[in-house]
């Protein structure tokens, strides 16, 4: 039988606030335990939750990205359930109506087709502590910094067919929300991660099968493999006769597999209702155009105008455009330079690329900055030395942080172009190998590569290489 | 009775909170007799109105502005803590 | 007359007149705390020493000529307002150990006027009930007849201000524990209107019901005391950023031209006949002083009960989760694992009333159930709300007993909750729809050859408060039923 997966995701963004969505405590990653807690991210008796405004602008900014509905009035409602990180014994969330809903964004496949993906809904709700498991003799350690973090939940429709499909969904909304600046977007810090909802049915069975519920996935990788692995589980388990129950399950990363999570599951009713506390949440269209009037170009408008404004691929276009920060380099490479559009996208997708990757870094803490690489590919194009040469230009201004022009002066690295100084390097050259001469007058033209070498290697690859064949095209043929 | 004792049971649960042996057959009877109580509701016509979740309907949620005005006070606040280790609250082991 | 029976009114002017000092005051009213309060069990906490530091402050400022309107005028607050660094117990074992770190805004609010904290007074634990009989720390007797209760849920303040050992205390209205102690102990009882008064630091019993307040001696009281409590808080997303009238000034409104409206539903069953007629009386003092009576009827108003024992349940399910034995309160001894800590701590932090409201509120939110119940209450809930909006497009404001009774005996209803419920039927109304209600003495019956208080309870429009008070004061100025004070106790 062929199967169908169904997958499902639903995504924590934290919001890129300061303050908390309910407190004026810090939201800053790594502070020492429970420094970042107050009396409400505490819980404590009597004081009350106040929302932060700014964590409504962010969920409006990624409704209006995603083309939602923005709805005029939404509710927060408590999620009541006990659990040590949970300091009020509730989660404020938003449950019947959610602020952002019925959206939609589309994800490019890897052979090139588009698929639009439904986002059901996005709402906000705080996030919870910690328990930090290490030896305390047997028991629990509780930092409650993170409690009262903002989160926007996104909830996809189950519009995913494939772990890769999920994958491609998940990275284009970490790509949309670091371009919104609504999200750090940091997956080893948290702030952001997702939930999948797995199942699988018989190819052309209308409905779904009974799902599974992968928590706290934070990192692309483990979502691809948690997929996979709880695809292959089910699919499994019905063949050999069994059936799928409805559940949450963890992914361990380190035996690559997911598991039952008992202690969530029993008795789960969480007894949603309106948290008295707050009032409903209304949002006028001027605060909805306000929102709008900020919002920065998004991706796909980037890359589409990439591909018109700059003659580049869409493979091209996707790639520069997939955070903001890398997008901004390269306009700004392509702005000093005053066009070779395509160059610059050659030496921010190749060398630079290659260079940050090597290093672990972002594009905004690169060694060189877009203003010094424009000027090293000023040189190529005017043509002082060549692309190769430049390769050795740009290692040297990696790490020695000089500016392109300093690095050629100092070494010595112009170009020769000077047809006299060329011709006397292949004279040179054709004396010290008659053999090779005669082969390739006598028709061998193969050696031709040759002599260009030879004489690339006597002027330390500094000749300049289309003057370089012509000359040498002439001087060989006698 | 209008709850029953596996009710009561799965209520208390619920809500965390121990029921001793002796004390349940009270609850189930006082409880019974609230949602008896509580019942007569059912009898109103409620057709077509809003649920009312505040008093003042014409109220909206205020929005605060997005700074920090808190500074790390968990000494103090901890002072009322009933177990404390290394600035964290302390627990049994929350197993997953 | 002695200092203790004398109105905060009065006993500010006398300060600012420097006929006695805010210490003078202080020691005699710790003194009569100390003689009287016992037997009475009023107070959880007297905080002597702040209350001395207070005073002297107090002194300073207006020996300067300085110092708030309410300047060395003693108070005392109900032990659900967080007071920083003073134990706060919402008379609950679960908290017997919590000492705030922070204070209410009420409370900080009334010290910035310049009042002296005399201590927390007792309650029913977690403002959860009718007779004050649920406190951890026990029973508050009534000052009119000590085999009585002083009603509730705050009792404590309201035995306080009735025996004289302050001379007015803060309180809390969920359903009407400000409202009917103050008719059970002859005392002015104002709730205000829903968002009047902030809750920041009022320990939660049910969100959308809860009210900060006051038990006074006088209409007048109630309206100093109110200015300087009320208005807009940030740190409250439900207090309304409103202006605060100056109560004071408009209690000189005339009757004349005022439209009252008796509530029909009121008279019926379960109103003993002689607090009845007390209340009669006293409508006949405001028609035959130029108010204007019409009846009116709330029909859906009966459905009161039963739609708060819902509500405030569900909310308070919600609101004690808090209280798990992690952060603060009481935890148990060597807890096995996390639900045993949970269960043990919660199971013995809270009494049986507290418990049975959990238990009733997290089964009307299950699953299931939520739309049979916590969604229905919450309609009929809107169907009170329009019922009384309909009533203030004919009348200024409604009229009616606070209570079916006068003061009972302690242990008369503990037996079944659905009786004692039943105590605030006249009360919850006024919560269900945000509407601000005071209760003022009207006259007193005989009981057990015992003269037990009648309170006459006034409902107005949202922040009709100035109403509600001018009309008080002015029955006030023609009656002195507010002025009688128990035996022994002058």
């Amino acid at each position: 039988m062929t199967w169908e997966t169904v997958i499902g995701l639903e995504i924590h963004a934290q919001l890129a606030t300061r303050s908390k969505i309910f407190s004026g405590s810090a939201t800053a990653y790594g502070a020492t335990p429970n420094t970042q807690a107050n009396l409400v991210d505490l819980g404590y008796p009597g004081v009350l939750p106040v929302l932060n405004g700014d964590a409504v602008k962010m969920a409006i900014r990624f409704g209006l990205a995603t083309g939602s509905k923005i709805a005029r009035r939404s509710v927060f409602a408590r999620k009541n359930y006990f659990y040590p990180d949970l300091p009020k014994g509730y989660q404020i969330s938003q449950y019947e109506r959610p602020v952002v809903e019925d959206g939609s964004l589309e994800i490019v496949l890897e052979d090139g087709t588009r698929k639009t993906i439904g986002i059901t809904r996005a709402h906000l709700e705080e996030d919870a502590g910690k328990s930090l498991h290490e030896d305390f003799h047997g028991l629990s350690g509780i930092d409650l910094n993170r409690a009262g973090t903002p989160l926007l939940e996104i909830v996809s429709e189950p519009d995913l067919r494939s772990a890769k499909e999920a994958v491609a969904y998940m990275k284009k909304i970490h790509t949309l929300v670091r371009y919104l600046g609504i999200c750090d977007g940091n997956m080893q810090e948290g702030s952001f991660r997702c939930d999948a909802n797995v199942s699988v049915r018989p190819a052309g069975q209308a409905e779904f099968g009974t799902r599974a519920e992968i928590k706290n996935l934070n990192s692309f990788r483990f979502v691809e493999r948690a997929i996979n692995y709880e695809v292959e589980r089910q699919i499994d388990l019905i063949e050999g006769g069994g059936k799928v129950v409805q559940e949450t399950r963890l992914y361990d990363p380190d035996k690559g597999e997911t598991r039952s999570m008992r202690s969530k599951e029993e008795a789960n009713d969480y007894r949603y209702f309106p948290d008295p506390d707050l009032l409903p949440l209304a949002i006028g269209e001027d605060l909805i155009e306000s929102v709008r009037t900020t919002l920065p170009e998004l991706p796909d408008e980037k890359a589409a105008r990439f591909v018109r404004d700059f003659g580049l691929s869409e493979y091209d276009a996707g790639v520069l455009t997939a955070s903001r920060e890398m997008a901004d380099y390269y306009e700004t490479v392509v702005s000093r330079l005053g066009g070779s559009a395509k160059l610059a996208a050659n030496w921010v997708m190749g060398e630079l690329s290659g260079a940050l990757n090597k290093e672990n870094l972002d594009v905004t803490g690169s060694r060189v900055g877009a203003d010094a690489l424009a000027g090293l590919l000023v040189r190529i194009a005017d043509n002082t030395i060549s692309g190769k040469i430049a390769k050795e230009v740009f290692e040297a201004m990696w790490s020695e942080g000089a500016a392109a022009d300093a690095i050629i002066e100092a070494k010595g690295l112009k170009q020769i172009t000077d047809t006299s100084a060329i011709e006397k390097a292949i004279d040179e050259v054709m004396a010290k190998n008659p053999q090779q001469l005669a082969d390739y007058r006598s028709g061998k033209d193969k050696l031709f590569g040759f002599f260009v070498g030879q004489v690339m290697k006597a002027t330390q690859g500094k000749a300049n290489p289309a003057q370089l064949n012509e000359l040498l095209k002439r001087k060989l043929g006698g | 009775m209008s709850l029953t004792r596996a009710q009561v049971e799965g209520i208390a649960h619920l809500a965390r909170l121990e029921i001793t042996e002796a004390q349940m057959p009270v609850y189930v009877d006082s409880l019974s007799r609230i949602i008896d109580f509580v019942e007569q509701l059912s009898a109103a016509d409620t057709g077509g109105v809003e649920p009312m979740a505040h008093p003042l309907a014409d109220q909206v949620q205020r929005l605060r502005p997005d700074t920090v005005t808190e500074t790390d006070q968990h000494e103090k606040f901890q002072r009322n803590a009933p177990s404390v280790a290394a600035g964290l609250y302390l627990v049994p082991k929350v197993i997953e | 007359m002695s200092l203790h029976t004398l109105t905060v009114a009065e006993l500010a002017a006398g300060l600012r007149a420097r006929q006695f000092s805010s210490l003078e005051l202080t020691l005699h009213f710790l003194g009569r705390i100390e003689r009287l309060g016992p037997e009475l069990n009023a107070f959880v906490t007297v905080t002597a020493d702040r209350a001395l530091d207070d005073a002297r402050r107090a002194d300073e400022s207006l020996a300067k000529g300085e110092g708030g309107p309410l300047a060395g005028v003693p108070i005392a607050h109900k032990d659900i307002f967080c007071t920083d660094g003073i134990l706060t117990t919402c008379s609950s074992k679960m908290l017997s150990n919590f000492v705030a770190p922070y204070d209410a805004t009420v409370v900080e609010r009334w010290r910035a006027a310049g009042t002296v904290l005399l201590g927390k007074t007792n309650m029913d634990e977690f403002a959860m009930g009718s007779s004050n009989e649920t406190s951890f720390y026990g029973p508050v007797k009534n000052p009119w007849d000590p085999r009585r209760v002083p009603g509730g849920s705050s009792g404590g303040s309201a035995a306080a201000v009735a025996a004289c050992l302050a001379p007015a205390a803060s309180g809390t209205d969920t359903g009407g524990s400000i409202r009917q102690p103050a008719a059970l102990t002859n005392l002015t009882g104002l709730k205000p209107t829903y968002g009047r008064v902030s809750r920041y630091g009022m320990i939660a019993f049910a969100s959308s019901l809860d009210q900060g307040g006051m038990l006074t001696r006088s209409a007048e009281d109630a309206a100093l005391l109110l200015k300087a409590m009320a208005g807009f808080d940030p740190r409250d997303s439900t207090s309304v950023d409103a202006p605060v009238p100056d109560y004071g000034a408009e209690l000189a409104t005339p009757l004349e031209g005022l439209r009252v409206g008796i509530i029909r539903e009121f008279f019926g069953e379960g109103l003993d006949p002689a607090v009845g007629k007390r209340v009669q009386d006293a409508i006949e003092v405001l028609r035959a002083n130029g108010a204007s009576i019409v009846e009116v009827s709330l029909p859906a108003l009966p459905l009161s009960v039963p739609t708060y024992y819902v509500v405030a349940p569900a909310e308070c399910s919600s609101n004690l989760s808090r209280f798990d034995g992690v952060r603060f309160g009481h935890r148990c001894d060597s807890p096995r694992d996390l639900p045993d800590l949970y269960k043990r701590s919660r199971g013995e932090g809270f009494g049986d009333e507290v418990k049975r409201r959990i238990m009733t509120g997290t089964y009307v939110l299950s699953a299931g159930y939520y739309d049979a119940y916590y969604l229905k209450a919450q309609k009929v809930r809107q169907l009170i709300a329009a019922d009384f909006a309909r009533a203030f497009g004919e009348v200024d404001v409604v009229i009616g007993p606070t209570a079916p009774t006068a003061a009972f005996e302690l242990g008369a209803k503990t037996s079944d909750p659905i009786t004692m419920y039943l105590n605030d039927i006249y009360t919850i109304g006024a919560n269900l729809a945000g509407l601000p209600a005071i209760s003022i003495p009207c006259g007193f019956v005989q009981e057990g050859g015992k003269a037990l208080p009648v309170g006459l309870q006034l409902v107005g429009p949202h922040f009709a408060e100035s109403r509600l008070l001018s009309v008080s004061h002015q029955y006030q100025q023609l009656t002195d039923w507010h002025r009688r004070v128990p035996d022994g106790y002058a």
